[in-house]
């Protein structure tokens, strides 16, 4: 008798857990979306679901070369995507973007025009992006450590009193743009013997690296396990929540002003929902809970006059006019440019 | 005497080697403070909050979906697999245990890799293509185990059954099954091992929104990980370990009638 | 009469047979296919001699040292504690089993953390060195850390096939030996290591191929700066989008895994690992 319970238990467990995975079939729309990691605050996904009844399939990634081939290998229909400049730009000339019609997204009112400005150089037309969050890469530091006037130069990066103390960007633009703007050239070179001197010089500080990281570095610079990191500015904004003794600065020599924006793919099935989600997005309230989530400079006027004047000011989140002026936009590169990318980064790695 | 102190202590030093990462974890799953390194008090309340976290419940159940599922299919196809092998002539049998071993053999990221391939070719990534991976390592794994207590089963008994009159499936439930259980039983526990613990094959073979505790956890890893993470593993640790007590128990006492 | 039962009971394998072709062989050759072609799809070997270049080369040798490094570990560390478990003659050889399958019902990537936790630069394990008045030392993110982990994740796949064979050897045989004068060296050296071999050499099989070809222990553990072949096979497919140079190097994986096991099944007789659950 026993047994026989036990046997007919079996089927009921299949049925009950296959149940569980084809019952969002037919009658909830999903809405598969595709963002940096860290980079959305759950609970504002939650209530996007709760607000809609339309249900989002939330996929992360690391770096934008990662994205790049989520996408384009086809094996997963995107709704909706963010990602920065440089691989937007790119998928636009590829034509694989659709035009967003922004008067169908009222929320698209609470952006600050100088930043929908300044996507320009990926986005001339601004017909198919939508900016999310800005910021720039520089350097996270241990004051405990480190003392201020030392940041002013990418050159302690290659200082060998950091033995094993330093972080480096894990994503391969990111990194690469360092010892470019350190000796002088535009982060956007593709003369193989401008590269070549930056791989040289990265490799010359790879013995002093701690890990190259993405992600992990706010964590890591909190928990003092490295006194030097290169971060963008919103994980260098994390970090400090985190602990006191960490400051962000972007070096004289220049850096790297990114902006992250959204655009709609050619594999979206509803471009309605997905319209739909950016307002959603542009909401002021869902625009603050991001904003005090991920730590990066919104262009969401609307939150920004809400700010209390310390955040305004904290340097680190918004760059001031100057930090700007002295930063670069990533443009994309060309099929020769990308192969010979990648070809020095696995020499990075492997050497 | 000092033989037998120096081999305890080994005994002990591998033992913590292999248990002390787990410990580690599950004192963080009582630690009162977000950050890993510092130790804010004792708290029972990730144990609590894990089950209202949505993406965590969803990882869960995915996970338990594919696991359940892809195992309790694999210990029916294996099984009968088994069963057809051990029939077969020398050289169907080599083929077929040579097929079988591939994906035992293979590296995951290889047979990862291989599937994603051939699943991009012809659908889409999504929790199908999951469950498939997942049964196609399972398989082996059941084979494997069935095979030896099937060819140790005597055959005579079930021929002599058969000529006093019992249908075939009769005389296989009444006399072959009785053998083979435990092999059933251990190839189904070492399917559920392998699926709960595979991360290369899910990782390649997902699609989007599908995501079980171990890729899930590949990006937190990154990221930050949630407390919510080490309450629910220690949880299931847990009931692994009672389970698999509670197994080991069972057995033990009738092994103590038998004998 | 017994030819028509056989033929039913061979028939009972079908589905698994279907299954091998859909599910093993197809994926297997598209693999191949993709190995020597290039992306316009015209034939090629590029993808397969790109092993050669001196960036794979080089993670080539890595993973192989590695592998080694951490295979001759774990059977250092197995056969003694095989040695010491068979000595303690327990009733139920399960329990053994059990105990060393335990750890991976944690999940991988959590102890995965749990060493990033004790070995970091200010983790638990310089701490202690610290509070007692040693030198710190940076093993996360190093090459050592990556076989630290390996040999971690991989043990139990040694000594259960080691303790297996072990187990098998009738202690009347042994007891013979000694009576005839064998003393305990002689004893090891001519009964118990010979037949213990096949044991470890499904040990060595089922550790050296998973940590040749792994990339998930060396991602983090090795804070992105330890480039095993399974992290490039991986970036070729996740990041470069080359799938025609992830195809043929996996190729050239494959090869060197059904090598290696070539060369360990001349050297002992077939025994499969899985005899030992």
């Amino acid at each position: 008798m026993k047994r026989k319970l036990l046997l007919a238990t079996v089927p009921l467990l299949l049925a009950a857990a296959f149940a569980g995975c084809g019952g969002n079939g037919n009658d909830t729309e999903v809405l598969t979306v595709l963002n940096y990691g860290k980079y959305f605050d759950p609970e504002a996904l939650k209530l996007f679901e709760e607000e809609t009844g339309i249900k989002v399939e939330y996929e992360e990634y690391e770096s934008p070369e990662e994205m790049y081939t989520k996408y384009k290998a086809g094996s997963i229909d995107y709704d909706l995507l963010c990602t920065s400049d440089y691989i937007i730009e790119k998928l636009i000339g590829e034509g694989e973007a659709l035009e967003m019609e922004h008067d169908d997204i009222p929320g698209y009112q609470n952006l600050d025009p100088s930043i929908i400005d300044a996507s320009a150089s990926f986005d001339p037309e601004h017909k198919y992006t939508l900016p999310y969050f800005y910021g720039t890469v520089g350097i996270l530091y241990n004051t405990d450590e480190v003392n201020d006037a030392e940041t002013e130069s990418w050159d302690i990066l290659w200082d060998s009193k950091y033995d094993g103390k330093i972080i480096m960007e894990n994503s391969m633009r990111d990194c690469f743009l360092v010892p470019l703007k350190r000796l002088g050239y535009s982060l956007n070179t593709t003369d193989e013997a401008q590269l070549n001197e930056a791989l040289t010089m990265l490799l010359e500080q790879k013995p002093l690296i701690y890990a190259y990281f993405v992600d992990e570095t706010g964590d890591e610079m909190a928990a003092a396990n490295a006194s030097l990191a290169v971060a963008y500015s919103g994980e260098a904004a994390y970090a400090k929540s985190l602990a006191d003794n960490l400051s962000y600065t972007v070096p004289k020599e220049g850096s790297n002003l990114w902006i992250d924006s959204w655009f709609i793919p050619k594999t979206c099935k509803s471009t309605e929902n997905a319209k739909k989600f950016l307002d959603f997005l542009c909401r002021k309230d869902i625009a603050r809970m991001n904003f005090d989530y991920v730590y990066y400079a919104t262009p969401n006027t609307a939150v920004y006059e809400d700010l209390d004047e310390a955040t305004k000011n904290d340097t680190t989140i918004f760059p001031t006019q100057e930090t700007i002026a002295n930063c670069e936009v990533f443009q994309s590169l060309d099929e020769n440019g990308t192969e010979l990318y990648n070809r020095l980064w696995k020499e990075l790695k492997a050497n | 005497m000092v033989k037998k102190i120096g081999s305890r202590i080994y005994l002990s030093v591998i033992f913590l080697f292999l248990y002390f990462p787990i410990l580690v974890l599950i004192v963080l799953s009582f630690n009162d403070s977000k950050s890993r390194v510092a130790w804010g008090g004792f708290t029972g309340k990730w144990y609590i909050s894990m089950f209202q976290d949505t993406a965590i419940m969803r990882a869960f159940a995915t996970t338990i979906q594919i696991t359940l599922v892809a195992s309790v299919l694999a210990t029916i196809i294996g099984t009968l697999a088994a069963i057809g092998i051990q029939a077969m002539r020398r050289r169907g049998k080599a083929i077929l245990l040579g097929a079988t071993n591939i994906p035992l053999l293979n590296a995951d990221i290889v047979t990862g890799i291989s599937m994603m391939l051939l699943f991009v070719r012809f659908t889409k990534l999504g929790f199908m293509t999951v469950l498939i991976a997942h049964l196609t390592f399972d398989i082996p794994y059941v084979i494997l185990n069935v095979l030896p207590r099937l060819n140790a089963t005597s055959k005579s008994a079930y021929e002599a059954a058969l000529d006093l009159g019992a249908t075939p499936l009769y005389a296989f439930y009444k006399i072959v099954w009785p053998d083979i259980r435990p092999g059933v039983f251990s190839g189904f526990l070492m399917a559920v091992t392998m699926s709960l613990d595979d991360f290369s094959i899910t990782y390649f073979t997902k699609g989007a929104g599908v995501n079980t505790l171990s890729t899930m956890l590949y990006t937190e890893l990154r990221k930050g990980i949630r407390p919510e993470m080490y309450s629910l593993s220690t949880l299931l640790f847990g009931i692994a370990l009672l389970l698999l007590l509670l197994i080991n128990f069972r057995s033990a006492r009738k092994n103590d009638i038998n004998n | 009469m017994n030819f028509k039962f056989q033929f039913k009971r061979q028939f009972l394998s079908g589905p698994y047979m279907a299954w091998i072709v859909g599910f093993i062989i197809l994926p297997i050759l598209m693999i191949l296919y993709y190995g020597i072609t290039d992306s316009s799809g015209s034939f090629t070997l590029q993808n397969i001699t790109a092993i050669t270049e001196p960036i794979h080369m080089k993670a080539l040798l890595l993973s192989l040292k590695l592998a080694l490094l951490c295979t001759a570990i774990c059977l250092l560390l197995a056969y003694p504690l095989a040695m010491i478990l068979n000595g303690l003659h327990l009733k139920r050889q399960s329990f053994v089993v059990f105990i060393f399958m335990l750890p991976m019902w944690m999940n991988l990537m959590l102890r995965i953390l749990a060493w990033q936790l004790l070995l970091s630069n200010n983790g638990i394990l310089n701490t202690v060195l610290e509070s007692l008045g040693l030198a710190k030392v940076q093993l996360l993110n190093t090459s050592s850390a990556v076989v630290f982990g390996m040999v971690y994740d991989f043990l139990p796949f040694m000594i259960l096939p080691i303790y297996n064979s072990m187990s098998r050897i009738g202690s009347d045989v042994i007891d013979a030996a000694k009576d005839l004068g064998a003393n305990t060296l002689q004893v090891f050296l001519k009964i118990i290591l010979p037949l213990t071999v096949s044991g470890v050499i499904s040990g060595i099989i089922m550790v050296f191929v998973p940590a040749l070809t792994s990339f998930v222990i060396s991602d983090l553990l090795g804070g992105g700066k330890v480039l095993l072949i399974g992290n490039v096979i991986e970036q070729e497919f996740m990041q470069s989008m080359d799938w025609n140079m992830g195809s043929g190097l996996s190729i050239v994986l494959m090869v060197f895994v059904i090598a290696s096991m070539a060369f360990m099944n001349v050297h002992g007789n077939e025994e499969g690992g899985a005899a030992v659950w």
